[in-house]
């Protein structure tokens, strides 16, 4: 009895220390409360501006709306043609480069590679009024489109190919009368559609995320929070947070799950320790793409192909175009699951005019940095859209050719289909020499995945990276990661120590079981 | 006639069997973590494998406390002597049904080639289990700001490797074990004696066991006093 009470305290003790180690983790749990009592609070705007006589009289012109917003918002303009969205470029230091001036002036794409001499339809996303082929005025405030971002009517369109103009036929007055905060559709109706389509380019911004469900994306869902673009994107004297990497470069100004979530919330200590090298987005997003499919690749290479002379398109079940006589051939994807790359928050980027050595690699248009042994990197969630894209096989160099004219004869690729005349008009508009050759190059560009953020119902689970098949980490190489990685010496020596063990015993026991018999038959006799 | 002497004290027995179990299932639960087999769910192992590494380390503290209180660590003192005889025995007398060349006692409870197995067992393989295990759990990846600089590991690697070469140690030892503890007097002999402490042995007569036991005894006690001064 004694014997049995001191065991079952020793099983005790061990247990309690057991625990008492265990669940002293650093659980840092999520401003949910706090959060909580924010967003219940009804936003009530401080002023209705139906009521604003400035905004009653007909407008004929864009501009005069914006004449009337700063009568009122007398300072705001200089916030605005500070940032990024007027400005499309700025001052980034890259690593190698030093600082430079970088927006979409001299940084090309793998979609339809770069803006320069295509203003005249690109400016149909740019925050102002008036930008052509010819140049803009970046220092004309009337030029400012307030309504692009601040219409809570949802009605204002800007017209394609207008210069960044709305459609004529808008009602300016009802629309100026509109005005508010940034919703989804503000945002969503350029940054849904960048690439000329729905969910061409980020594959995890697309017009299901004007009204999501839950499935698509837990925090923005119409049934749940709700939460606009600007909630996240928070946003000080419309300097908005939040990156491209598409054409950011620096670590700073970044929008992170972290602003609400902290970096330690879960209760699971194990799992906060992932924190240190993986993102949230890598776990907390399966899958992008969810609802529409994402471009996953262009081969500009077959463009040009005409029947009867005329341009053509084909498209696959779902209405994706798989091919545009004026863009080539596509491949989409659906319910992708993302590739995995470390990354820093610093990223390079192929600049215009810039010759590379190597033509028979995929040359990176824009290059995220990180490995496992940078302390600042983390594995992120990334699209990677592959393409096939002109240069110039002699002097290596990326080919930014002029494809936008509103009719023929100006040798626009959208027009008259022809590479050389287009490229070379093209090269000469941004001042890069051009041998006269076209070549097609692979090239990839890389989107990092941060929305699309899944109930944690649908969270990656453990296993489908700790596994020795089909590890989604199956492609960062550089750390050993448990259950995926082993050294194949020890694994062989390992199996063949308890293999020979086994052997030997078979054999031991053989001979045992087979003597004694012997010896027993012979004591029989 | 027959005698039962009684060898393996309770706490001993408890010692012995809770470890079997946690070897059993740390193995399980660490083979899972290593991708060899799935069963617990990846989560679950890695909690469990730790639970039980805990554990273990607690019922280690307490053996070490038995060990030297009790003095019974002398039982783990190497010893040249009969180590052929024993050999042989394994290889040759065992097949003739020949006697054990060393009589178990309390005071010698282990043949000379366990001495040294488990001896192995205990400063070597049990140690580089359970510090490479502890680093497992505790090391850091470098990071700008805190954590112990000194579990900073660039590399799990090495660690993980030798971690997992032990565990195929383990497991070789635990199959010879279970194969060996047939091989007493009876095929469950041994196996009962770890379950009720009392070893049930032939002998010729009383005398002389009690005389090899305090020949044994006082070896022992020579040898420690050698060892201690």
């Amino acid at each position: 009895m004694k014997k049995i009470f001191i065991a079952l305290a020793l099983i005790g003790i061990i247990i309690l220390s057991a625990v008492t180690f265990l669940t002293t983790g650093s659980y840092e749990p999520t401003r949910l409360m706090k959060l909580k009592e924010e967003y219940p609070q009804k936003y009530s705007p401080s002023a209705d501006h139906k009521k604003f006589a400035v905004l009653q009289k007909k407008f004929s012109r864009p501009q005069e709306v914006t004449e009337a917003c700063l009568s009122c918002h007398t300072e705001t303009h200089k916030e605005v043609m500070q940032s990024n969205h007027w400005n499309w470029e700025r001052e980034e230091y890259i690593n190698g480069r030093g600082i430079v001036s970088i927006g979409k002036k001299n940084v090309v794409n793998n979609f339809c590679i770069g803006i320069e001499g295509n203003e005249q339809s690109c400016a149909k996303c740019h925050i102002g009024y008036g930008m052509t082929n010819q140049g803009f005025s970046y220092t004309d405030s009337k030029n400012i489109d307030c309504l692009v971002c601040h219409d809570n009517s949802e009605t204002y369109v800007k017209g394609n190919e207008l210069a960044g103009l709305p459609e004529p036929s808008l009602d300016l007055n009802l629309i100026s009368q509109s005005v508010g905060k940034p919703l989804r559709s503000n945002c969503g109706v350029c940054h849904f559609f960048g690439g000329g389509g729905n969910n061409i380019k980020h594959g995890d911004l697309e017009k299901s995320m004007f009204e999501p469900s839950r499935d698509v994306d837990v925090h923005m869902a119409v049934e749940g929070a709700n939460l606009q673009c600007i909630d996240c994107h928070t946003t000080e004297k419309h300097n908005i947070s939040g990156k491209m990497y598409s054409l950011s470069s620096m670590n700073r100004n970044r929008s992170s799950c972290e602003q609400c979530h902290t970096e330690n919330p879960h209760e699971a200590g194990i799992l906060n320790e992932h924190t240190v090298k993986v993102a949230c987005q890598t776990c907390h997003i399966p899958t992008y793409a969810k609802v529409n499919a994402t471009k996953t690749s262009w081969d500009w290479s077959t463009a040009g192909k005409l029947r009867n002379g005329e341009p053509y398109e084909e498209d696959d079940a779902d209405g994706n175009h798989i091919y545009l006589s004026i863009k080539g051939s596509f491949e989409w994807g659906k319910n992708l699951k993302p590739d995995y790359v470390w990354f820093n928050g610093t990223a390079d980027h192929y600049l215009l005019g810039e010759v590379f050595d190597d033509t028979t690699r995929a040359l990176k248009i824009n290059t995220l940095n990180g490995s496992y042994n940078d302390l600042d990197s983390k594995i992120i969630p990334v699209k990677i859209h592959r393409a096939v894209q002109p240069f110039d096989p002699i002097l290596k160099v990326l080919i930014q050719p002029k494809l936008f004219a509103d009719k023929k004869g100006e040798g626009a690729f959208w027009q008259d289909f022809d590479w050389r005349r287009s490229s070379e008009i093209g090269m000469k508009e941004i001042n890069v020499p051009f041998s006269g050759e076209v070549g097609f190059i692979k090239t990839e560009m890389y989107w990092p995945i941060n929305h699309m953020v899944s109930t944690k119902e649908l969270t990656v689970q453990c296993n489908e990276c700790h596994t020795r098949e089909k590890s989604r980490l199956a492609n960062l190489t550089d750390f050993y990661m448990p259950a995926r990685d082993y050294s194949s010496i020890i694994e062989i020596t390992g199996v063949s120590i308890i293999l020979l063990t086994v052997f030997g015993i078979f054999i031991h026991g053989s001979i045992r079981i087979f003597s004694s018999r012997k010896m027993k038959k012979e004591r029989s006799k | 006639m027959k005698k039962q002497v009684y060898i393996y004290k309770a706490f001993e027995r408890f010692w012995h069997w809770t470890q079997a179990i946690l070897i059993l299932f740390l193995a399980a639960t660490g083979f899972e973590i290593h991708g060899s087999i799935k069963f617990f769910g990846y989560q679950n192992a890695v909690e469990y494998h730790n639970i039980a590494a805990y554990s273990f380390i607690v019922l280690i503290i307490f053996a070490i406390f038995w060990h030297f209180t009790t003095g019974e660590w002398k039982q783990y003192l190497p010893t040249l002597k009969n180590i052929k005889a024993q050999i042989d025995f394994y290889l040759a007398g065992i097949f003739r049904n020949a006697p054990h060349p060393t009589k178990r006692t309390v005071l010698s409870k282990l043949n000379p080639l366990q001495r040294l197995v488990y001896l192995g067992l205990k400063i070597l393989v049990i140690p580089v289990m359970v510090i490479s295990g502890l680093l497992y759990m505790f090391y850091r990846y470098p990071q700008k700001d805190g954590g112990i600089e000194v579990l900073n590991i660039n590399s799990i690697e090495p660690i993980a490797l030798l971690h997992t070469l032990g565990a195929f140690l383990l497991i070789a030892f635990l199959i010879t074990h279970l194969y060996l503890i047939t091989t007493g007097t009876t095929i469950t002999s041994n196996l009962k004696a770890m379950i009720t402490g009392f070893e049930e042995t032939e002998v010729e007569g009383k005398v002389q066991v009690q005389e090899q036991e305090k020949k044994q005894g006082q070896e022992e006690k020579i040898l420690a006093d050698d060892l201690l001064s």
